[in-house]
């Protein structure tokens, strides 16, 4: 069982004291800095044929999401439905890359999806808080994958992290990772709302990506701040930094918080101009969310009818 | 003796340095705000005898989008209001427009190029609007409502019920009066209202704003925007979140293109009416223009032991 793959890095993860020796000289973040160039990212202009791909791309990378206490398997269902065509009225609309659901929702989510290119996610790990022993964690990603999920989205521990336990975290995702098999592609949620600094967001890019993640994602959606662009493109810079230096390419995830397709579009800018090209697919990056598809769906209509379309258009999720 | 007098009025002069006046910059009123128009496009408004007077903001397509986007947020709100709730805010536009009269004369006046007297009664009657409509919120129901009378045992009541997102095209010509005569109604009945002001004269129309920011009418209600009547009423017209369309403003050839573009969505349509005096009494077409009926069959039968029956 290979815990991480060898690589110019591997030997940061010896121990605790060179873990951390590698995190803390990680050079700081200029917070100012990269709050403008995110921002001066945003203002790009993309309109007409561009601005069609840019909509079709988003769409294709949206991880439809629902993660309620009040999730019914109809919904689900009807979740499924919907990622697998988004528009039934014009069916040129790509599909979404997945639905993220709970994992005693998989199985349903599976049926609804079979036989399309959909993929299934399922959060795990005590999603969202991630409060519970490794045992039961381990418990909840080997159920989920056993029912049938393509991706898992775990929550690290931020209590062990904030603490400076990176070598916890550090264990606790290659466990997982290991538990997820070779089938399913690990997600990891940092929760970056509650990691304080970007100095933290960027040493747990590094701590995940170490770790063996295959996608790192900003946060649960469940807490006050969320996706925001500047962290994303902190850990663009990342996952950039981390094939330069390694090889391996990580992918992205936004969640929570993006609700329009102005805001998608300029997430896009990001990773193109960010990590580049490779990562403008839906293998790389993905957006979690569940009212943007709706938004994306209204700008597509108006862009090939010519004229406004309204929340009566689409569906009632 | 001639020198001192010169002397002293220098002096005067140059000790009581005139006032630079302070113009206003005339803003839309979209969802409670007053932005400028998201283009940055402005238009010279001038007087009836071709005098500068100010610069409007002049509207794009995505101005009109974002007032039906306020315009729906604040409907259901408004829909739900209880009718005397509506009728009390109404009648505070008509308060708030009093106190801000000699304003609006002066606007009406420069804007129509009529003589202070008559644009004050032009004023007046649209003041006097607000109230007449402000009445009609708790009374329409019962005059295009009520119980039918039906074959079988049925409690059978019908009530109107406000269409939705209505885009109006102010009238041209009466910029103020004009304006009230058309907008009053549709929000009266609590529908909410996208209106597009007089191309020539949008000013009153704007000032108008000011007076809804401050008369508890909740933001997105009203909203209001200036610019060429073409340009923003043809995607307000092919909008499919726009229930309804009022085409006073519109000549017969802008008439007829945009009730086919508002055909796609089967939007209600009220066609110009020719109105020679807007100081008229104006009846009740222009609320029920934009009312539906809902129908109600609730079941009866006999009642307890007595078999009575309603």
């Amino acid at each position: 069982m290979p815990t991480t793959a060898p690589h110019a890095l591997s030997d940061v993860t010896a121990s605790d004291s060179t873990l951390r020796r590698f995190l803390h000289g990680l050079p700081g973040v200029d917070a100012v800095g990269l709050e403008a160039r995110a921002a001066s990212l945003g203002t790009r202009s993309i309109k007409t044929t561009a601005k069609a791909y840019a909509i079709d791309l988003a769409i294709s990378m949206v991880d439809l999401t629902t993660l309620e206490g009040a999730d019914t398997p109809g919904k689900v269902r009807a979740l499924g439905a919907k990622a697998v065509r988004p528009d039934p009225t014009d069916r040129m609309t790509p599909a979404t890359a997945a639905v993220c659901v709970y994992p005693d929702m998989v199985a349903t989510a599976k049926k609804a999806v079979a036989g399309s290119s959909v993929k299934v996610a399922s959060v795990a790990t005590a999603f969202p808080a991630g409060r519970a022993p490794i045992a039961v964690k381990l418990a909840d990603v080997r159920e989920a994958v056993a029912a049938g999920a393509d991706e898992i989205d775990m929550v690290i521990d931020r209590g062990a992290f904030l603490a400076g336990n990176y070598m916890k975290v550090y264990d606790e995702i290659t466990a997982v990772k290991e538990a997820c098999g070779t089938d399913a592609r690990l997600k990891v949620i940092f929760e970056t709302g509650e990691l304080s600094t970007y100095d933290n967001i960027r040493r747990a890019s590094w701590l995940g990506m170490l770790a063996g993640a295959d996608f790192i994602k900003t946060s649960t959606g469940k807490v006050a701040v969320n996706a925001t662009p500047a962290n994303t493109l902190l850990m663009l810079e990342a996952v950039r930094d981390f094939r330069a230096q390694t090889g391996i390419q990580v992918g992205v995830k936004p969640a929570g918080g993006i609700r329009t397709s102005k805001d998608a579009i300029k997430f896009l800018v990001l990773v193109n101009e960010t990590a580049g090209e490779d990562w403008l697919d839906n293998h790389w990056f993905r957006f979690g969310a569940s009212s943007l598809l709706n938004d994306l769906l209204l700008q597509r209509q108006k862009l090939a009818t010519g004229r406004y379309s309204g929340p009566d258009y689409v569906t009632v999720d | 003796m001639s020198d001192k007098p010169e002397k002293t009025e220098k002096t005067d002069k140059s000790e009581r340095t005139e006032r630079l006046s302070v113009f206003k910059t005339y803003k839309l009123y979209v969802g409670g705000k007053f932005p400028r128009s998201e283009s940055g496009r402005v238009y010279e408004v001038t007087d009836a005898k071709g005098k500068w007077l100010a610069n409007a903001p002049q509207s794009s397509r995505k101005d009109a989008r974002d007032a039906v986007v306020a315009a729906r947020k604040a409907f259901g709100a408004w829909s739900g209001a209880t009718a005397y709730n509506r009728g009390q805010i109404l009648y505070r536009i008509a308060e708030m427009l009093e106190g801000r009269r000699d304003q609006y004369v002066r606007e009406v006046g420069e804007a129509e190029g009529l003589s202070r007297s008559k644009a004050a009664a032009q004023v007046d009657a649209a003041i006097d609007r607000w109230v007449w409509y402000a009445g009609w919120t708790d009374k329409i129901a019962q005059v295009v409502g009520g119980g039918n009378p039906v074959a079988g045992p049925f409690f059978n009541l019908s009530s109107p019920e406000p269409t939705g997102v209505v885009a109006v095209l102010a009238p041209q010509e009466s910029s103020f009066l004009g304006l009230v005569s058309v907008v009053a109604p549709v929000v009266a009945t609590g529908n909410t209202a996208v209106v597009i002001a007089s191309e020539k004269a949008p000013l009153p129309a704007l000032s108008l704003g000011e007076v809804l920011a401050t008369s508890d009418l909740p933001g997105g209600v009203v909203n209001i925007l200036s610019g060429r009547t073409a340009e923003i009423a043809a995607p307000l017209a092919a909008h499919q979140d726009v229930n309804a369309i009022d085409l006073a403003g519109a000549d017969e050839v802008l008439a007829k293109e945009l009730e086919i573009a508002a055909a796609d969505n089967l939007k209600r349509v009220l066609r110009p009416q020719p109105v020679d005096d807007w100081t008229a009494a104006p009846g009740t077409e222009r609320m029920t223009a934009f009312l539906e009926t809902k129908t109600v069959w609730h079941p009866t039968g006999s009642l307890g032991a007595s078999g009575s029956s309603y």
